[in-house]
């Protein structure tokens, strides 16, 4: 193959895996910024999502374009559940016990779903299932480019959301002074609640893109773990890094896959995650996140 | 007249430690009313007891003739009813102008968001410059400005203050005390406000409560407690120091 297809398919293969790292991570961002908690289940909502899609477009015969936002709107409800009902009671406990109560909650929904589904590895159509594009002389899977352009409006959305919109807005401030945010008469309870939900339908939109490359299967949830990395990356609990992060780590794998060395596809982005934080070692977007005494 | 606020013999516990041993106070719509008191008296307990920070162990709070007494504070906040917290408390990643919009989030009214941020900024003109920028950027008593224009946002009936000159220069409590008196002038806002600073408070204040050890011991028209030789002695620093020292304990008990 000509070293320029190589590539720019390279390119955007390693852009369509990290949007979905990316996608996760900011999942974790949202949460944490918001809780201090770090949702080790996030992963396993995404893994939720693809079998709630596939049951939807598969077994209900729905269209995706309406199994898309039912999905993620179950997965918001899921999301706004989990707080209300499972973390809000554990919340000002130690922050181990919280750890332990997501990864907890993670290990009930892969019980739950393969007590549903089974086990076995199953996929659903798409509209960008096995199609491709030309681009000048590179063909480019419809799939990487459907995850890559639905990653930019979704970011682009909760960019808008956060700079203009009260709850978006109440969001972060209930984040920065939750006792301030009592006073100005924002209903932080409900307001926390909905950005588990936020978080949610985020990990739902990566779990539905994702799906039609990697199959449905109980396995999806491992994706936390690429992801995990991405958020240390971008500096844990921001938004913009969380992408960025997802990004360099997707295109660092593809990159290394090729060109260095087949087996060190999975270690790479760790590589670079500890040569990142051997300099930053806040991350590449944390700096300014530091706490107030 | 039923006052806007009525607390009665108000009993708070910070864990074990009773903070607050029945206190009762009024406050008239409209009105300035101060509470003095020195450090660990138990002013900013009250203060968050009303507003729903703390939850009152025993005893009644009605605002506007309803109880609010062991609400939840955002409860508390949409009824009309803004603290300004001790401290300032401001939204620090948020700019200036965010700050102010989520005064006004019970409200939540769009359209009017232009004119009341500008109502804000004609009362403080140093936040307009400073608009765009985050707020943990400004300095304290830029900080102190936008936390009592974002509970104006709110469109309080009242307004409880701790300790607004707290580590602010005297120019400074000059000018914030000057400016609250003029929004309570111009808005008939109802203001209570809890103070260390016992001249400037009484300056401002209709009328004023003397809280000691969690209870109120004095309670008076700021006119006439500025008269008092108490008053003088311990708050005002009015005296020569050889005689507070004697007259102090003697004083005291005669208070109880």
């Amino acid at each position: 193959m000509d070293p320029w297809t190589t590539l720019a398919q390279l390119i955007v293969n390693g852009l369509a895996a990290g949007c979905v790292y990316g996608l996760v991570a900011l999942g974790f961002a949202l949460v944490y910024k918001a809780t201090e908690v770090v949702n080790f289940a996030q992963g396993d909502l995404l893994m939720v999502a693809a079998f709630a899609g596939w049951t939807l477009i598969e077994v209900a015969g729905l269209p995706y374009a309406v199994a898309f936002p039912v999905t993620v709107l179950l997965l918001a409800v899921l999301g706004f559940g989990l707080d209300r009902v499972v973390v809000r009671p554990i919340l000002g406990r130690p922050q181990f016990a919280t750890i332990m109560l997501t990864i907890g909650i993670a290990f009930a929904m892969r019980g739950v779903v393969s007590m549903t589904w089974g086990p076995q590895a199953r996929t659903f159509e798409t509209p960008f299932s096995r199609k491709n594009t030309p681009f000048f002389d590179v063909v480019l899977s419809d799939v990487s480019l459907s995850i890559i352009a639905a990653t930019a409006v979704l970011s682009a959305l909760l960019f808008a959301f956060f700079r203009w919109s009260w709850l978006g807005i109440a969001m972060q401030s209930a984040s920065q002074n939750q006792m301030a945010a009592y006073l100005m008469g924002i209903p932080v309870k409900a307001v926390t609640s909905l950005t588990w939900a936020l978080s949610a339908s985020v990990a739902a939109c990566a779990g539905l893109l994702l799906a039609p490359i990697a199959l449905v299967d109980i396995a999806l949830w491992l994706v936390i773990l690429k992801a995990f990395a991405a958020a240390v990356l971008g500096g844990f609990g921001s938004i913009p890094g969380a992408i960025v992060g997802g990004l360099l780590i997707g295109l660092v794998e593809q990159f290394v896959g090729v060109y260095l060395l087949q087996e060190a596809k999975g270690i790479a982005g760790y590589v670079v995650l500890l040569a990142v934080l051997l300099v930053w070692p806040r991350g590449l977007f944390g700096g300014g996140e530091r706490k107030r005494v | 007249m039923t006052a806007l606020l009525e607390v009665r013999n108000v009993e708070t516990y910070y864990g074990p430690i009773n903070a607050i041993k029945g206190v009762s106070l009024d406050v008239a719509d409209g009105s300035v009313v101060a509470v003095l008191g020195a450090n660990g008296a138990g002013k900013s307990t009250l203060l968050k007891t009303v507003a729903g920070v703390m939850n009152p162990f025993k005893g009644t709070i009605v605002f506007d003739g309803r109880p609010i007494a062991g609400l939840d504070a955002d409860d508390v906040a949409r009824r009309g009813l803004s603290l300004v917290p001790e401290g300032r408390q401001v939204f620090p990643f948020l700019s200036v102008r965010e700050n102010l919009m989520m005064g006004a989030f019970a409200r939540r009214r769009e359209a009017d968001l232009p004119r009341e941020i500008a109502a804000v900024f004609d009362y403080f003109p140093r936040l307009r410059e400073r608009e765009r920028i985050a707020a943990g950027l400004l300095s304290g008593g830029e900080q102190q400005m936008l936390a009592i224009g974002r509970a104006l946002m709110a469109k309080p009936r009242l307004l409880l203050l701790d300790e607004p000159s707290l580590g602010l220069s005297p120019l400074l409590v000059a000018e914030i005390f000057a400016i609250v008196a003029r929004i309570n002038r111009e808005t008939r806002v109802g203001v209570l406000l809890v103070e260390q600073n016992a001249q400037r408070a009484l300056d401002l204040a209709h009328f004023g409560y003397v809280l000691e050890v969690g209870r109120i011991v004095m309670a008076d028209t700021s006119e006439r407690l500025k008269q008092k030789d108490d008053i003088r002695d311990f708050y005002l620093g009015q005296r020569d120091a050889g005689v507070r020292d004697r007259q102090r304990w003697r004083r005291r008990k005669t208070w109880r």
